[in-house]
C-alpha cells in the first residue's frame, strides 16, 4: 500500500497541503469545495492530485453545494471530504445536520479565521469551536480534531476519516490560520504507521437490510447507491427503515442512539498531550496553534521556579470530561488561552465543577497570543490565586 | 405491453400523502412509464429531491432514493453522478425548490451540462408550507403571502434553462399525462442535463385561493393555458397571450457531458503522470 503521495522522504508542506495529502493517503477519493482562504491550498492540492489516483475533484457553486455533493457520493461509497473556512462553514450548517441525521460518513475541513461575519479573512481565530460543536441546529454528537504540530496533522486527518466511517457521522478537522498556513519539514509518515478503517458494509441480502437497524450496534451497517439495496435516505426523523416516522419513541430511541454511538467511545476518542502535568499547581489547557505558545509559556514558568504544565486537547470534541475532571483535583488554578473571548474556557469550567481559578488568555485581531500573555497570566494565578 | 408500475413503486408506503386529485401523481406515473420504456434497471437508478410536496415522491419509487434539504437536491444528485457516472440519475423539485432556494444550484447544473435528469412539477405555489407565493406564481394571483395580489414576476423556468446551458429542455403539463411521458423519455435518454417542466395543479393551495379549488377544475384550466410548440408556430401572436408554450423547447447533442469531460481529464493527467490504472 501507498500513502498516495509517493513519498516518504522529507516534504516541507504547510499545514493545509498536509490535510489534503493525508485525505488521499486515508482513501479520500472525492473533494467538493468553493473558494475560500484560509483554507483554498486544499482545494488546490486535490484538484491537482485527485485526478492522478482516480478521485473525483469538484469546485460547486457554493459552499451549500460542496456540502451536498459530498455527503451524495459518500453514498456511493466513496469516502469524502470538503474544506473551507469560517463563513464556509456556516454556510454548511444546514447539510451537516443532513450528514448527522441520515449518518452519512464525510470529512468536513475548517480552518479557522477570524469572525462574526466577514471578520478577518486571512488571519487567525480559534472562534468556531463552539459552533463546531452546536452550530447546526438540533442534538448529535461532535467528532473535532484540532492537531498542532505537522505529522499530526496527517495523522488526525486519517483519524477524521478512520472516525467517519467508523461511526457513520461528518467529522470536523478545525485547523486555524496558522496551522494550515504554517510550512514546517516532516518525514511523510509510512502507511506501517496508521491504520485505516473502512465502513462496515451489511452482512445480510437486500430484502433483510435495513439502513438503521440497531439490531447490529449503534452504527449499523451501510449499504452503498447501486449494489442491489435500494434503500431511502432522508433528513426527516425516520425507523431503522430509512422512511419518515414522528413516533416520539422512534425520535427519541434513535436521536439517544446517534448520540450514544459517539458518546460510549468517549475514552477511547480522546486524545490529550499531557506536558509538565505530574507535579503541576496551575495547568494551561489549550488547543491548536496557541497551545504551541502555551507549551513555551510553561517552559518559562517552571525555569522561574512556577510549577505550571500544559493539557493539550488534540480531540477537542467530545470534550474530555474526565480528564479535564480529575486534572482539576490535582492542581490549584487553570488558565486557558484561546483565539476567542472565552469559548473553551466554559467547557473547562463545566468539567473542572470546582470552585477554583479558571482565567482565560484571549485575543481576536488575528494575531497569536504571545507565549508571555500566557506566561503573565500564569504568574498572576500563581501570585494571586486568580 | 402494459407497464407494470409496482415493479417501481414501493406499494407498502402507499397510499401517498398527496391530496386526492394532486398532479403530482400523474408526474410520477409518466416519469415510471418513460424509465420502464427506456428499461432502466431499479437499481441502477437514484432518484433525487429537496423538500417540499414534490419531493415526496423519491420515498414511494424502488430505487435508491435520496430525500434531501431545501433546494438543495441537485448539489447531493451531482455527488451521486460524479461519484458513479454510469449509473441514471433523476432530480424530482417543485418550482419553490428549483427555482427559489435552489435557484443557484439550478443554473450551475446547467451550465455544467451534467447527465442528470431535472423534472420540475411547476404548480406556481409553496404548497407543503401553506400555499405561499414561489418564483412562478403568475401576477396577479393569491396566495397566503400575497392577500392583496402577486406583484413579483414570475419566472419562465423553460427560458431560465435555456439560458444557463441545459441541452434538452421540454414543458409538458398534468393535462396530458402522455405527452408529458414521451418528454421526460426524451430527456432521460438525452446525454446531457435535461429539464423537463410538468405545469401541474396544487388546488389545495393555489386553486383554494384562486376560485379553482376542484382539482378538474384547476387541471381544465392549465389544458386551456396550454398550446403546443407545432401549434403556436401557427398561431397569430395576439392569440398566444397568455398561453403557455409546451412541447420540446429546446435540444443540443453537441455540447460535451460534464462527467465524460472529467474521465477524460483523469485519462490525461494519468498519462502524464504515467500512471497505469
Ligand atoms: S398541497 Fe398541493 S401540491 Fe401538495 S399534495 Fe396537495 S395538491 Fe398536491
Amino acid at each position: 500500500m501507498s500513502n498516495g503521495s509517493g513519498r516518504t522522504d522529507i516534504v516541507f508542506w504547510s499545514g493545509n497541503e498536509i490535510v489534503a495529502e493525508a485525505a488521499i493517503a486515508a482513501g479520500c477519493r472525492f473533494y467538493a469545495g468553493y473558494p475560500i482562504t484560509p483554507s483554498s491550498e486544499i482545494a488546490h492540492v486535490m484538484a491537482e492530485r485527485l485526478p492522478e489516483v482516480g478521485g473525483t475533484f469538484i469546485q460547486m457553486e457554493d459552499e451549500i453545494a460542496s456540502m451536498g455533493a459530498i455527503i451524495g457520493a459518500s453514498l456511493t461509497g466513496k469516502k469524502t471530504m470538503t474544506a473551507t473556512s469560517g463563513p464556509g462553514f456556516s454556510l454548511k450548517m444546514e447539510n451537516i445536520g443532513y450528514a448527522y441525521m441520515a449518518e452519512v460518513p464525510c470529512v468536513v475541513v475548517n480552518v479557522m479565521r477570524g469572525g462574526p461575519s466577514t471578520g478577518l479573512p486571512t488571519a487567525l481565530a480559534q472562534a468556531d469551536v463552539m459552533q463546531t460543536r452546536w452550530g447546526t441546529h438540533g442534538d448529535h454528537p461532535t467528532i473535532a480534531l484540532t492537531p498542532a504540530y505537522h505529522r499530526e496533522i496527517y495523522f488526525s486527518t486519517i483519524k477524521a476519516f478512520n472516525y467517519a466511517e467508523k461511526y457513520r457521522i461528518p467529522v470536523m478537522l478545525l485547523l486555524d490560520e496558522v496551522i494550515g498556513h504554517m510550512s514546517e519539514g516532516m518525514k511523510v509518515p509510512d502507511p506501517s504507521e496508521y491504520e485505516i478503517f473502512n465502513r462496515i458494509k451489511p452482512s445480510v441480502p437486500p430484502e433483510k437490510y435495513f439502513p438503521y437497524d440497531s439490531s447490529f450496534g449503534d452504527v449499523p451497517p451501510m449499504a452503498s447507491y447501486f449494489e442491489g439495496f435500494r434503500f431511502h435516505v432522508t433528513g426527516l426523523n425516520h425507523t431503522k427503515t430509512g422512511f419518515p416516522t414522528t413516533d416520539p419513541d422512534i425520535c427519541q430511541r434513535e436521536e439517544e442512539r446517534m448520540i450514544r454511538k459517539v458518546m460510549k467511545d468517549a475514552e477511547a476518542l480522546a486524545d490529550l498531550e499531557e506536558y509538565q502535568l505530574d507535579d503541576a499547581e496551575i495547568a494551561v489547557f489549550s488547543f491548536g496553534s496557541t497551545a504551541r505558545g502555551a507549551r513555551v509559556a510553561v517552559d518559562e514558568a517552571r525555569k522561574q521556579g512556577i510549577k505550571a504544565g500544559l493539557l493539550r486537547a488534540i480531540t477537542l470534541w467530545p470534550f474530555p470530561d474526565r480528564q479535564v475532571h480529575e486534572l482539576a483535583s490535582r492542581v490549584k488554578a487553570f488558565v486557558v488561552p484561546e483565539v476567542n473571548l472565552g469559548q473553551m474556557i466554559l467547557e473547562v469550567e463545566r468539567t473542572a465543577h470546582r470552585d477554583m481559578p479558571i482565567v482565560g488568555v484571549n485575543r481576536v485581531g488575528g494575531v497569536p497570543i504571545p507565549p508571555y500573555e500566557i506566561l503573565s497570566k500564569i504568574k498572576e494565578v500563581a501570585r494571586n490565586g486568580r | 405491453m402494459a407497464v407494470d408500475y409496482l415493479h417501481y413503486l414501493r406499494a407498502d408506503k402507499l397510499p401517498h400523502m398527496w391530496c386526492p386529485g394532486c398532479g403530482i401523481g400523474i408526474v410520477v406515473k409518466s416519469m415510471i412509464g418513460a424509465i420502464d420504456a427506456l428499461g432502466w434497471d431499479k437499481n441502477e437508478t437514484a432518484v433525487v429531491s429537496g423538500i417540499g410536496c414534490t419531493s415526496r415522491a423519491p420515498g414511494y419509487m424502488d430505487m435508491n432514493t435520496l430525500h434531501t434539504t431545501h433546494g438543495r437536491a441537485l448539489t447531493f444528485a451531482t455527488g451521486v453522478k460524479m461519484a458513479a457516472p454510469d449509473k441514471h440519475v433523476i432530480v424530482i423539485a417543485g418550482d419553490g425548490d428549483s427555482s427559489a432556494i435552489g435557484g443557484n444550484h439550478f443554473i450551475h447544473a446547467c451550465r455544467r451540462n451534467i447527465d442528470i435528469t431535472m423534472i420540475i412539477v411547476n404548480n406556481n405555489i409553496y404548497g407543503m408550507t401553506g400555499g405561499q407565493f414561489s418564483p412562478t406564481t403568475p401576477y396577479g394571483a393569491k396566495a397566503a403571502t400575497t392577500p392583496h395580489g402577486n406583484i413579483d414576476p414570475a419566472f419562465d423556468l423553460g427560458q431560465l434553462a435555456i439560458g444557463a446551458g441545459a441541452t434538452y429542455v421540454a414543458r409538458g403539463s398534468v393535462d396530458n399525462g402522455r405527452m408529458l411521458q414521451k418528454y421526460l423519455k426524451d430527456g432521460m435518454a438525452h446525454h446531457g442535463f435535461s429539464v423537463i417542466e410538468a405545469l401541474s395543479n396544487c388546488h389545495t393551495q393555489f386553486g383554494r385561493r384562486n376560485k379553482m379549488s376542484d382539482p378538474v377544475v384547476m387541471v381544465e384550466w392549465i389544458a386551456n393555458k396550454v398550446v403546443t410548440k407545432a401549434k403556436a408556430e401557427k398561431m397569430p401572436p395576439e392569440e398566444l397571450e397568455g398561453k403557455i408554450i409546451t412541447g420540446e423547447l429546446h435540444r443540443n447533442d453537441e455540447r460535451p457531458e460534464y462527467t465524460d469531460e472529467y474521465s477524460q481529464l483523469i485519462q490525461r493527467v494519468q498519462k502524464k503522470a504515467g500512471v497505469h490504472q
